[in-house]
């Protein structure tokens, strides 16, 4: 990952100011920096929505294509991630650099989204056993400021929320033969229902307490971290250790309560940013990369 | 695509613009602010964006580093959803290290590389949304990353597509156009002094209707630069004002 140098001097700064809940740039332990969301930011896909936390970049983009169900699951779609570190977050992820954290950070994705509420995937059944909607979620990573899991999550959730699916009919003729008709209105859309999309909350331990939303100098401070997957109702879908330090059990239990409890205002902040971004309609300003 | 005209009897391509007209082109410097340079441009629907690093030390091997000039390090590098099919790799393919030497050879002919004798400067372009000319679009973005950066250049590099249809030359293809099949040229041009610095082209093409083509693109490029100066000049403008002058 993106690291910076630092000396001790500045370490022990930002250990000494964590444990009077006091952080460099003023921030609580609890404090999320500025997020910016915006979403149908790329007009190829499905849908797409592009994050900036702080200096992480993060750009998602959902393609919705035909395809089998799989064979243990025949009434159901599918996701597919895929991250992409691209080399402008940092020259080390030139080539194949990025490949190893882009892998890490899919198979967290695909443990998070390795439940049964998640996504409703029977709504992305098309004909059981022969056409299915499959959703491939690309991530693309622009910038690493910090804290890439959660602006990962929260691109990820506002991607799946503008995604608009195509409505499809089939038809059975009489020899039993189907198939497929897209319907004539371009408009004519599903939407999915992101309510229980879950979102990374990243806790990293540094000294005795422990921060959410921690920059790239205060992840260098920290030698352990939890992220908790929380859905919108306080729901916990996946905890995962991170880091080359070790936790206390009693910590863990501490990190899971205000994972809980700073996951369930950022969905509520993130849901009501949404609503409030489609209500402006089709007609709204655009900025993408350009403000 | 049988059927599809590409210039109707009025002169009219398909999205509307005349033989020669570019397509509306918006950009921005100073996108990312941990990179030492980066620019974001729109080019119609295409949209690219460029960050560069440098000059710094040579990373890797030190065997590589050049006694009396810079290294000048590309990667061409496209979304896997930037095109209508979706892409499986983003980057690593024939075509994609194919466009990072083009993009390398672009600029290695407008750095001023002798004066970072023993470095590298990297030069990493991302292409967010394609529709034609994305060469174009990525030489475009670099150039104002590069300048962004602080790295000394001879000159603005300014690109631009041109095809020829119905012995018409068109200038900044679209996908569309494209995709139709007809000889492609892609140009790099240093405006101040007129002088080349990537010329490529694939496909038939008569050697009496080469000369159209290429004033074609030669004077699509210097519209770009026209776009690019405006942009470069306003981005300092802020950036002074922020500072008080």
């Amino acid at each position: 990952m993106a690291s910076v140098a630092l000396s001790e001097a500045e370490k022990v700064y930002i250990v000494h100011g964590v444990q009077e809940d006091l952080r460099v740039d003023g921030r609580g332990c609890e404090d999320y920096r500025c997020v910016q969301v915006e979403t149908d930011v790329v007009s190829n896909t499905s849908g797409s929505a592009r994050v900036r936390l702080g200096h992480t970049d993060i750009l998602v983009g959902v393609k919705a294509e035909m395809g089998t169900p799989k064979l243990e699951k025949p009434n159901e779609g599918y996701l597919e991630f895929f991250v992409d570190c691209s080399a402008s977050a940092t020259p080390e992820f030139e080539g194949r650099g990025g490949d190893d954290l882009g892998t890490e950070i899919a198979n967290t994705l695909y443990r998070i989204f390795n439940n049964k509420s998640s996504i409703d995937l029977k709504s992305l059944c098309i004909s059981p056993r022969e056409h299915c909607w499959a959703l491939y979620v690309d991530v693309l990573l622009l910038e690493c400021g910090g804290n890439l899991f959660d602006a990962i999550s929260i691109a990820v959730k506002a991607a799946l929320f503008n995604t608009r699916i195509p409505r499809v009919r089939v038809l059975e003729d009489e020899e039993g033969l189907k198939d497929i008709e897209l319907s004539d209105d371009p408009y004519d859309c599903i939407q999915l229902s992101v309510e229980n999309v879950p979102c990374i909350v990243t806790l990293c331990k540094i000294g005795y307490r422990h921060v959410v939303d921690a920059t790239l100098q205060e992840e260098a401070c920290s030698l352990a971290s939890l992220l908790v997957s929380v859905t919108s109702k306080g729901v916990v879908t996946c905890v995962r250790k991170v880091g080359k330090g070790s936790l206390d059990p009693e910590s863990i239990f501490e990190m899971l309560e205000t994972g809980k409890r700073v996951g369930k205002v950022l969905h509520t902040s993130l849901q009501s940013i949404l609503h409030k971004e489609e209500s402006l309609g089709p007609k709204r300003q655009k900025v993408g990369f350009l403000g | 695509m049988a059927g599809l005209e590409l210039l109707s009897d009025q002169g009219y391509r398909v999205d509307g613009r005349r033989a020669g007209e570019l397509r509306k082109i918006q950009a921005r410097m100073g996108v990312f602010a941990q990179a030492d340079g980066s620019a974001y441009i729109e080019q119609g629907n295409t949209k690219a964006l460029a960050v560069v690093y440098g000059p710094h030390e040579i990373r890797g091997s030190r065997a590589r580093a050049l006694p009396d000039r810079a290294l000048v390090n590309c990667q061409y590098s496209s979304a896997t959803f930037s095109t209508g099919e979706r892409k499986r790799r983003p980057h690593g393919d024939r075509k994609s290290c194919e466009m990072g030497l083009q993009l390398r050879q672009t600029f290695e002919a407008a750095i001023l590389t002798q004066l970072h004798p023993r470095s590298q400067i990297d030069i990493y372009v991302q292409v967010l949304q394609a529709d034609g000319g994305t060469y174009a679009a990525c030489v475009n973005a670099a150039t104002l990353a590069v300048l962004d950066a602080g790295i000394p250049m001879r000159d603005f590099v300014c690109a631009c597509s041109a095809g020829f249809v119905d012995g018409t030359a068109l200038a900044d293809l679209s996908h569309v156009e494209e995709a139709a099949g007809g000889p492609q040229l892609a140009l790099a041009l240093l405006p101040a002094s007129g002088q080349i610095a990537l010329l490529e082209m694939d496909a038939r093409l008569h050697e009496d209707h080469l000369e159209q083509v290429l004033e074609a693109a030669a004077r699509a490029a210097r519209d770009a630069h026209t776009v690019l100066d405006r942009v470069v000049r306003q981005h300092v403008q802020e950036a002074s004002v922020l500072l008080g002058d």
